[in-house]
């Protein structure tokens, strides 16, 4: 009797963490022995805004008013749309370990974040900000390969599944060589350059930084997803953070084009035409 | 038993063990389809449009392919030497070389990667990639799209150093950022190298595809841009409209086949519109080689479809990054050196000479 609540209180536990039973089983895919993970997935959250909790606020960027923050002069005209919305955060333990530098670093880049955040720019958003983006990306399976695929700035990830040694070089979206842990496909993601931030609010890391990613099939619908962060440079000690993935459901979805350069142009080079437009 | 039948039985049954020996002998997934996953480096010296001297002939012979190969491994080998370290600056205005980074000398060797040799298809090497027309040539274009060409030929000049629009009518080349190519402003990568078709370019020629029952990817390095085929799919409704056209797959026997519509008004293709359509077709050949062929309609812009094809031959080599627009440069710098030579024309010839 004591060991059936004691299995009950567990199996809660687990339900609590998930939202789902852990015997879940995923059809197999391709090769014939993996989980299939192909699809069309999408977080649900607002990590992209800030991975840490935090409360709604004015502004991604604000400035002192008299009676606390107000938003920062350039996007005042953008109203309630240009409010950040709460979020119960996605980093285990609420808070990123940052070293003291490193701190002040991000509450720099928030104080500047529209100057600063690459994503304003439409650059490659890097790992983990590629997952939790507010678009779908996709995932193609095939007998020994995949690839993900990103609706965001067409942002791409050759998976390798034999290891090719150190990336000759950095990158935006770094170099991914996965193996699988059973029903998980963990990817470990190095020569990542320290160009890429973890959100819009100025979170941040160097050119150190190893990302070790984990998908987990939880159900038909849902990828559990974790990310692993380790960078001694910027941060304490490695730190993770967490989130399901939510399948697209609609029957025809896909990816469309999110090429975002052309809606940049403007911002980045406008004030070179011949004829200049009115800039702020 | 008739000792002619049983020969002509014989050659029958070798001709039809040869055929499918070779079927089974390419990769095949666990559907038994041809398997075209892997990664592929389609630089190739042989030209989209055939020379003229070579007619209509399609075919080069195996002489002239190794003096082709030979004569660029001699200009790389050439090319590579390393630089006289004493050797004096280049001359003002530059040095007269020629080619795509103007008379600079920019664009050497070291930068370029557009193979060793002419491809072969089946056995044979190749003078061009376009087999249809006959010569090898794009068809003729409508009158609108030669006109269109036409006007925008009037915009390549050589550079020498003065704002030479300004003494025109009208806007001139570096107006705005959208008046550049795709290529320029890394919208997409230059000279149809995602396509479709796909085309062999400069340099980055390294290609990936992934594939399974339901879904072929193509993955081209330059702008990372990958092509994600629906098989057995249909096309997305008219009004949806895609950088790279909207793909959908079929099988026919051992050929993928790729039909792709739903343009943009601008197209990777040059000259392509909107009403663009593009069929691929990959395949194995008689060595074993996988070969993609493409046939090019579009109405608005030649007076009959064309069509080419080329090999796709397996490389160990990986694929770079390819992070155009996080490197753009260049855009904001055209932009810019427009305006300073605009002001330079002002100050030389005043307001009266220009426009």
């Amino acid at each position: 009797m004591v060991s059936r609540s004691l299995l009950a209180g567990l199996t809660l536990t687990l339900l609590a963490a998930t939202g789902f039973a852990a015997d879940y089983r995923a059809p197999r895919g391709p090769g014939g022995e993996h989980p299939d993970l192909n699809g069309i997935w999408q977080a649900l959250n607002t990590a992209n805004y800030d991975i840490e909790p935090h409360l709604a606020r004015h502004s991604l960027q604000l400035r002192e008013g008299p009676h606390g923050p107000l938003p920062a002069v350039d996007l005042l005209k953008l109203g309630a749309v240009g409010s950040v919305p709460a979020g119960l955060g996605v980093v285990d333990g609420g808070s990123i370990p940052y070293r003291p530098e490193a701190l002040a670093k991000k509450k720099e880049n928030q104080a500047n974040w529209l100057e600063r955040d690459p994503e304003v720019k439409c650059y490659l958003p890097g790992v983990p900000r590629a997952t939790y983006m507010p678009f779908p990306f996709q995932i193609v399976q095939e007998e020994d390969g995949m690839m993900f695929l990103y609706e965001y700035a067409n942002a791409v990830r050759d998976i390798h599944f034999e290891d090719p040694g150190p990336a000759p070089v950095d990158s935006w979206m770094g170099q991914s060589v996965g193996h699988w842990e059973g029903d998980t496909l963990v990817i470990e993601v190095t020569g990542l350059n320290d160009q890429t931030w973890f959100d819009r609010a100025g979170n941040h890391h160097s050119a150190q930084m190893k990302v070790t990613e984990r998908y987990t099939p939880i159900s038909p619908y849902h990828l559990q997803y974790e990310a692993t962060i380790e960078d001694p440079e910027t941060f304490t000690r490695p730190w993770t953070i967490r989130m399901p993935l939510y399948r697209r459901m609609e029957p025809d979805a896909r990816l469309l084009d999110f090429r975002c350069v052309e809606f940049v142009e403007e911002l980045l080079y406008g004030e070179w035409r011949r004829h200049p437009l009115p800039r702020p | 038993m008739n000792v002619m039948l049983d020969r002509l039985l014989l050659i029958g049954l070798a001709a039809a063990l040869c055929a499918p020996a070779l079927a089974a002998e390419i990769p095949r997934t666990k559907q038994g389809k041809p398997d075209f996953s892997g990664t592929y480096d389609v630089a190739t010296l042989t030209p989209l449009q055939r020379p003229e001297m070579f007619g209509e002939n399609l075919v080069l012979t195996p002489e002239q392919a190794e003096k082709i190969a030979a004569e660029r491994a001699a200009y790389l080998a050439a090319d590579l030497e390393p630089s006289d370290p004493n050797r004096s600056a280049p001359p003002a205005g530059g040095d007269g070389s020629t080619g795509a980074a103007g008379n600079v000398g920019g664009y050497n060797a070291f930068w370029i990667d557009a193979g060793e040799g002419a491809f072969r298809v089946d056995g044979e090497f190749r003078t061009s990639i376009i087999v249809d027309p006959p010569n090898g040539r794009f068809p003729e274009m409508t009158p609108v799209a030669a006109k269109a060409q036409a006007e925008r030929r009037r915009w390549f000049r050589e550079n020498t150093g003065e704002a030479w629009w300004m003494a025109e009518e009208g806007p001139g080349p570096y107006d705005d950022p959208e008046l550049r190519g795709v290529g320029e402003r890394c919208l997409l990568g230059f000279g149809s190298t995602a396509g479709p078709p796909m085309l062999p370019v400069l340099y980055n020629n390294v290609k990936r595809i992934v594939q399974n029952e339901d879904t072929v990817v193509i993955l081209t390095e330059m702008n990372h841009d990958a092509r994600v085929v629906r098989m057995n799919g249909e096309h997305a409704p008219p009004h949806m409209r895609f950088w790279l056209g909207d793909s959908i797959g079929r099988w026919e026997g051992d050929t993928l086949v790729i039909d792709t519509t739903n343009f943009r008004d601008e197209t990777s293709l040059r000259s392509g519109t909107r009403d663009l359509h593009v069929v691929e077709r990959f395949r194995y050949d008689s060595e074993g080689q996988v070969v993609y062929s493409f046939t090019v309609e579009d109405p608005n812009v030649w007076t009959r479809p064309w069509s080419g094809e080329y090999a796709w031959p397996r490389t160990d080599a990986r694929l770079f990054e390819y992070a155009c627009h996080e490197g753009n440069y260049a855009l904001g710098g055209v932009l810019r050196g427009a305006r300073l030579l605009e002001r330079e024309w002002l100050e030389k010839h005043g307001r009266q000479g220009s426009e």
